[in-house]
């Protein structure tokens, strides 16, 4: 009997026609696709993007070249260079990034007392040739300035899980 | 009657008012078709160029155009280049026979379906030359898969063909049409209807009977060597004859140009904007069929076609000529 009715029902194509009416339903339903460029997705306060040194609100860097970062970089991207500027203050000369070999990590970040290296939301950096992925002191600096206010709305929301 | 200037100058003419749109439907519905491939999986499908990314498939046109031809070094260079032309103008010169309303068809000849069951059948040979001619593995066993394939399905599609010219008594297309101005074939012919538009699939290597262009094992079957141009008109001939194929499904079964009733507001709308709806409405099945079904397996193919098609369209054949045969029903 139940063989029967299996017959009838591939006969009269049953279970395709199931199938046709499941995609069907789909067809009609909203898409789930976001129009890239010009529609984006949610971004935590956490997102590590494209790094930067901040600065005190009076302009001041907040580098004081301690080197953690450059300790703890799992990576070894971070080369950072430093002297005693006139006013007696411990400054970068030189705070160079490798992007291509950075992982994205975190750890810097973490790892800095001043909160002055950050890595902020933005992750549209891509560039056409690699030295441009070469990322020195003066760059970085322009990032946070760029990005500031972004970057302090992330840190500040941040906070309490801290 | 002689022949002047004239005349050939209209038909020239005549022919590339089919010719045109047909190209221009191909674009279209190429478009339409990653467009409704997309909606199925919930993407959005091509929207850049142009309102709505209409124009994605003229732009990929002129990608093709502007792309090097290559000849594989061991190829047969005149059949290779030959190959898809061939599939292309066998697609193109069916449009001849195919009367898309009440008075405008190329050559109202008194064969149509003979023909256009002729040069059907020699689309196997665009697709078996391509395949001979790149001198290769893949195109060459998706070439044979092919041949075997058209074949099998070319049977089942001659019988639903003679069911339909048993209530016809005409091999004339417009005369078709015109026996289906009360019921559409669709309604008293119905497993034979399903029989058609699968076999259709079957015979335009479409999916889930697309095992001559297999991707998942044979590459891209008989044009895997193909690029630019030469693969364009492959394309181009694949689209041309989903075409063709859902334009016979709406003449042989759909009535044509007419519409659903013969009421004020379907009766003023005229027979041409029918037949395009039509076809477009079987176009979209197709479509529809392979954002659903996977790929079949080559021996199931095989066995659909001889185990299940054969007889079942035999057994209708001869149940049509004896039901129209004992009430008398037989056209004159």
């Amino acid at each position: 009997m139940k063989s029967i009715i299996r017959h009838i029902k591939s006969f009269l194509l049953y279970e395709l026609v199931k199938g046709l009416a499941l995609t069907l339903r789909y067809f009609f339903k909203p898409k789930v696709t976001l129009n890239y460029p010009n529609e984006k997705g949610p971004l935590s306060p956490r997102f590590r993007g494209e790094h930067a040194l901040r600065r005190y609100p009076n302009g001041e860097e907040r580098c004081i070249a301690c080197k953690l970062c450059e300790a703890v970089c799992p990576a070894q991207a971070i080369t950072i260079e430093a002297e005693a500027k006139p006013d007696g203050s411990r400054r970068t000369t030189r705070y160079d990034i490798d992007m291509t070999k950075c992982i994205y990590c975190g750890l810097c970040e973490e790892a800095c007392p001043v909160d002055a290296i950050v890595e902020g939301p933005n992750f549209e950096f891509a560039t056409e040739t690699r030295a441009e992925l070469l990322y020195d002191k003066e760059k970085l600096l322009k990032n946070g300035d760029i990005w500031e206010q972004q970057i302090s709305a992330n840190l500040k929301a941040d906070r309490k899980y801290r | 009657m002689e022949l002047t200037l004239i005349d050939i100058l209209l038909g020239i003419l005549k022919i590339f008012s089919f010719v045109m749109p047909v190209l221009i439907s191909v674009a279209l519905l190429v478009y339409l078709e990653r467009k409704v491939l997309g909606a199925v999986q919930l993407r959005r499908g091509p929207n850049v160029v142009g309102p709505f990314g209409i124009l994605q498939s003229f732009a990929d046109v002129i990608k093709l155009i502007t792309k090097e031809n290559i000849l594989p070094s061991n190829s047969n260079k005149f059949l290779f280049i030959f190959a898809p032309m061939l599939t292309l103008l066998l697609s193109l010169i069916a449009w001849a026979v195919i009367p898309i309303s009440s008075k405008y068809v190329i050559a109202d000849i008194n064969i149509g379906i003979l023909y256009l069951f002729a040069v059907s059948s020699f689309g196997v040979y665009g697709v078996i030359i391509a395949g001979w001619a790149s001198n290769s593995k893949y195109p060459f066993l998706g070439a044979l898969r092919s041949a075997a394939q058209m074949i099998s399905y070319e049977v089942s599609i001659g019988f639903v063909i003679i069911t339909v010219l048993l209530c016809v008594g005409s091999l004339n297309l417009t005369d078709i049409v015109e026996s289906q101005k009360n019921v559409w074939f669709v309604l008293p012919l119905f497993p034979m209807f399903i029989v058609f538009i699968i076999s259709c699939l079957a015979e335009t290597n479409r999916l889930p009977f697309d095992l001559p262009e297999d991707e998942a094992t044979l590459v891209a079957g008989f044009f895997t060597e193909y690029s630019s141009i030469s693969f364009g008109l492959f394309f181009l001939a694949e689209y041309a004859n989903m075409i063709l194929m859902s334009s016979l499904t709406v003449i042989l079964f759909l009535g044509g140009w007419y519409p659903p009733i013969d009421l004020f507001p379907f009766n003023a709308i005229p027979g041409l904007v029918w037949f395009s709806l039509k076809v477009f409405l079987i176009l979209f099945v197709f479509l529809w069929v392979r954002a659903t079904f996977p790929r079949y397996r080559y021996d199931q193919l095989m066995r659909l076609g001889w185990k299940i098609f054969l007889p079942l369209t035999l057994i209708w054949v001869i149940l049509t000529s004896a039901f129209l045969y004992y009430f008398e029903m037989l056209p004159q």
